[in-house]
């Protein structure tokens, strides 16, 4: 292949040593990634490829429309819940269902409540290793540690060299067992690592607070959905009825200490976020400002449906809005309808399934899924032994959504940059207040343009809106507190519970803001069952593979001209493609192997 | 027993010397000084963590996710004091070759004595390719560290019944872990995902122990999974009484009444939710309102919407009319205490027919 240049900007060339990582680790699911590195070591051709699915839409023809989010919520453990939000949004848009303020406000806050989990665990579990470096940790001296820790955050109480130093002989302790877990062959040598010692060592000590604080925080879903992995959800409202100080209050799912437990966790979220999360990325980042590479489509080409309204199905009062920006235009939010068939579309000449006419796209609500799993005549290797993939066919599980024809990124980032094109206070406020704490730590001076355009824009982002999230929650917390002093107890709406109460037909969407970005479900119903199930998730629209224009997707162009290090070491590589927090069991569970199965699927 | 890792270097004839200049070697790569070689060798002479290899094939990652969550011990705990967890790729640092070559060093190492985890199951269409590791089926990968492991871990109702990809029509084929293999010991910790204090009391048990806690005839630990959610929910005296959520949000859901009418599942379902309860005893479905859907048994899935009533099991005392479950409430228990009794009596026997427990090597659990 010459050099081909993309319709949206990107020159793709194939000629340099191809580089295949597979697996691609510390993600969601399965996912497999090859580049082209030239003679200096930059990146000139990038291929992301979706290697798992699961047939969820297809398991869910002809079943109860009130089970479904039971279903789609294992489509992901890790951004759990969120699927099962957006189902039951959808069956109660599909048969027009209100929920009571109070369901709104306790969904709200168990929304929130996994974005600051799913942000959190992101980035110190899944993220923080390809930035801190935990064998140099050994090297720092605790009191500077210490220091720093009280520089870049001085109200975090576990500060002091001792505890430091006690973290320290732990994992010198670890280390020297010569058994290391999850750190074995990692990159440890590699000079993509940038940090000082008592640096990695303050990183190695949150990775380990982040750990405890973690299951603490998703004890809001227990509360309210009994468990967490994967709490329970309702069409109508919530299960959990409230009973503040009647005959069996102790017992019920509600009362005053149950309120209060919730709280309790709220304030934890809103102190671990302040104090620990956002600091610990404006400092990490301020050591990688010469790193300011892999923006792709990010804080340029960017969508989200919009959520958080203040007064629910109000979208005019979302607070993190929706729209779509092309371009880098930030002066212009173009409004996004999921509903319209011409907006929202899906293609899948790089995918392996077929459609009867692959240069077009087809919207949710006319999805067709036809597997044809082929590898392209340039492909290396065999059928079930891949060595190499051929870009140029097939050779993805995802399929390649698209707005009106453009490959848009999704994710905490488009939130960030659509919020403040559309002037969000907050988020304003919040957005330079970071900016300005890192340019004086990096000694930069970058504007928010140059700065979001970045892999530590994607990963500042998500920590922002971890922020932002805890901080609405408790607004929440407080309306509901309200609204039951004002003698509200209603928690679930079951006047169309009945499926007698169902119109014969009906279809419908339903959005959220999903930890990793625009999470959208499209419902048909028909005869108290359901006739088609699609979903189109954040991953879809980042990982999505070429198009039938040949535009490049958000992994793909978030990797060119990445300079790395070591072609055979992929610290950078897997550095941009974690900072969107792939999920690859979210975007691909969509497909079904056989074609057949999709139009005569055999129901209960 | 687990050799050290200089016994297996030594069986494999490599001096002393060699052994040292490897320690040196290790230190140097991890950019460590000299001093730590002697500290590495010294560990490298004692017995070693057990391996663990996790995999995971079609699932969605809420195993990892509830495991991390546990509280006693810390998730942090398990994995830098109490085993090596060598291969996860949920968290692991190194990816494609480089984590690859870890699942050949380890068999290499520690053939027959590392234990494998499993999250998730193998699809058998599409030539097993609808889930690739390294250009291949995951079944390759999942029988090639079966075929060198001491014993397997089934985490989650994937890898133990199939769970929700394998729920009718079962697109992909996705097949639990003891359909393809046979020759190994499997302990099944099912549950959507598993309690997470059960996971590591599990994990903790195998190494306390070095065996397999007692298995029921499902191969699950009866320590967990012997009562049903049922048997002990807080909510049980309102099944008993005839108190009954007839609808969600009426007066007996904000009483905390009895759920079974709204579809619960605890009196069919084997799990220790009502007596463990989830995240650090928190709460558990019935206690947050909503019925257990039964997510730790076999082809939950389908048996039917989560809000249907049960009715076909009559033997476990529930009365298929359950409007009159109340009146009869005392002898309905009666027969399931007899039911119940004979089923255990039935699974005993043929528990010592077939003898599950297998002993497990482990190691010591200092660090």
């Amino acid at each position: 292949m010459a050099v081909i240049t993309t319709p949206n900007g990107y020159s793709l060339d194939n000629s340099g040593q191809r580089v295949v990582i597979d697996p691609v680790t510390r993600i969601e699911g399965h996912m497999r990634c090859e580049v082209n590195i030239d003679a200096n070591n930059v990146i000139r051709n990038a291929v992301s490829t979706g290697t798992m699915w699961r047939g969820l839409e297809v398991i869910l023809k002809g079943r109860d429309p009130r089970d479904a989010w039971a279903f789609v919520e294992r489509i992901c453990g890790v951004c759990t819940g969120c699927h099962a939000l957006a189902s039951v949004r959808a069956v109660e848009d599909a048969l027009d269902i209100k929920i009571p303020l109070n369901a709104y406000l306790i969904r709200e806050m168990m929304a929130k409540t996994l974005q600051v989990h799913d942000h959190v665990v992101h980035f110190y579990h899944l993220h923080a290793l390809d930035w801190v470096n935990p064998v140099n940790a050994l090297k720092a001296d605790p009191r500077a540690t210490s220091t720093l820790q009280q520089t870049v955050s001085p109200v975090h109480p576990l500060s002091s060299p001792g505890y430091f130093r006690d973290i320290q002989t732990r994992i010198k302790r670890f280390i020297e067992s010569g058994q290391l877990g999850p750190f074995k062959n990692g990159y440890w040598d590699n000079p993509a690592y940038r940090m000082p010692p008592e640096a990695d060592l303050m990183a190695v000590a949150h990775y380990l607070e982040a750990l405890d604080m973690q299951k603490e925080f998703v004890k809001l879903h227990t509360v309210f959905g009994g468990k967490n992995p994967h709490p329970n959800y309702l069409v109508g409202g919530v299960p959990c009825a409230i009973n503040m100080d009647q005959n069996y209050s102790a017992g019920a799912p509600l009362n005053m200490e149950r309120l209060n437990f919730v709280r309790a966790r709220i304030e934890e979220m809103i102190a671990f976020n302040k104090n620990v999360y956002v600091p610990d990325v404006i400092a990490i980042a301020s050591f990688y400002k010469n790193q300011l590479w892999g923006g792709g489509h990010g804080a340029v080409n960017v969508m989200d449906y919009g959520d958080y309204a203040k007064v629910p199905y109000d979208k005019s009062t979302d607070q993190l809005p929706g729209g779509v920006i092309l371009n880098g235009n930030w002066d212009e939010v173009m409004p996004i309808d999921p509903r319209n068939p011409e907006e929202v579309q899906e293609f899948v000449t790089h995918s392996w399934y077929s459609y009867p006419d692959e240069s077009k796209g087809l919207h949710p609500w006319d999805g067709i899924t036809e597997p044809n799993y082929v590898l392209g005549p340039n492909a290396k290797g065999t059928r079930t032994n891949i060595q190499e993939l051929d870009e140029g066919a097939k050779y993805s599980w995802i399929k390649a959504p698209r707005w009106k024809g453009h490959a848009v990124e999704v994710g905490p980032l488009s939130r960030y940059t659509i919020a403040y094109a559309k002037g969000i206070g907050y988020v304003k406020e919040q957005l330079e207040r970071s900016l300005g704490a890192f340019n004086q730590l990096a000694q930069t001076n970058l504007d928010a343009k140059a700065a979001l355009h970045s892999t530590i824009g994607r990963t500042l982002a998500r920590a922002l809106e971890s922020e932002y999230c805890a901080d609405m929650m408790m607004d929440d917390w407080h309306a509901l507190i309200a609204n039951i002093k004002a003698g509200d107890t209603a928690t679930a709406n079951m006047d169309k519970w009945h499926p007698d109460t169902w119109p014969a037909e009906a279809k419908g969407v339903g959005n959220v803001a999903a930890p990793r970005g625009a999470l959208g479900h499209w419902i048909r119903i028909k005869d108290g069952k359901i006739e088609n199930y699609q979903c189109v998730v954040p991953t879809t629209w980042n990982g999505s593979p070429r198009d039938p224009a040949g535009n490049i997707g958000a992994f793909e162009a978030c990797l060119m001209n990445t300079p790395v290090e070591r072609p055979n070491e992929p610290v950078e590589i897997l550095r941009s493609l974690h900072s969107f927090d792939p999920c690859l069991a979210c975007s691909t569970h969509v497909m079904g192997p056989d074609g057949e199965e999709l139009t005569t699927v055999k129901v209960r | 027993m687990l050799e050290t890792f200089y016994d297996v270097m030594r069986r494999q004839g490599i001096s002393r010397r060699s052994f040292l200049k490897y320690c040196s070697l290790t230190a140097a790569a991890l950019g460590l000084g000299p001093e730590f070689a002697g500290k590495i060798a010294h560990a490298m002479e004692t017995k070693p963590r057990i391996p663990i290899l996790w995999l995971h094939g079609l699932e969605c990652t809420c195993c990892s996710e509830s495991f991390i969550r546990s509280a006693h011990p810390l998730a942090k705990d398990v994995i830098l004091s109490m085993v090596s967890l060598d291969y996860d790729d949920t968290i692991m640092a190194a990816a494609g070759q480089q984590a690859e070559a870890i699942i050949e060093e380890t068999i290499q190492k520690y053939d027959g004595n590392f234990i494998l985890a499993v999250e998730g199951n193998p699809p058998l269409n599409q030539d097993g390719m609808s889930c690739i590791i390294g250009g291949k089926p995951f079944l390759d990968q999942l029988t090639h560290v079966a075929k060198h492991c001491k014993a397997i871990i089934s985490w989650g109702s994937c890898a133990s019944y199939g769970c929700v990809q394998a729920a009718k029509p079962n697109p992909t084929r996705a097949t639990p872990v003891h359909k393809v293999i046979h020759d190994k010991p499997i302990i099944k910790v099912p549950g959507c995902p598993p309690i997470a204090e059960v996971m590591t009391a599990v994990v903790t048990y195998i190494l306390t122990f070095e065996k397999f806690p007692e298995l029921d005839r499902q191969g699950r630990p009866k320590m967990f999974y012997s009562q049903r959610i049922h048997d002990k929910c807080y909510r049980r005296p309102h099944f008993d009484a005839g108190q009954f959520v007839e609808s969600f949000d009426d007066e007996g859901a904000r009483k905390g009444y009895c759920l079974y009418k709204v579809g619960c599942k605890g009196p069919t379902t084997y799990n220790a939710c009502s007596t463990i309860r989830w995240n650090e005893g928190t709460s558990f479905p019935i206690q947050a309102g909503h019925g257990c859907i039964g997510c730790s048994e076999d082809g939950f899935w389908d048996k039917g919407s989560w809000y249907a009533r049960l009715t076909d099991i009559k033997q476990f005392g529930i009365e298929a009319n359950a409007d009159t479950v109340g009146m009869v409430a005392a002898g309905s228990v009666g027969v399931a205490i007899a039911a119940h009794a004979a089923a255990s009596a039935v699974s005993r026997a043929k528990a010592n027919h077939a003898k599950q427990e297998q002993p497990v090597a482990t190691s010591d659990q200092g660090e």
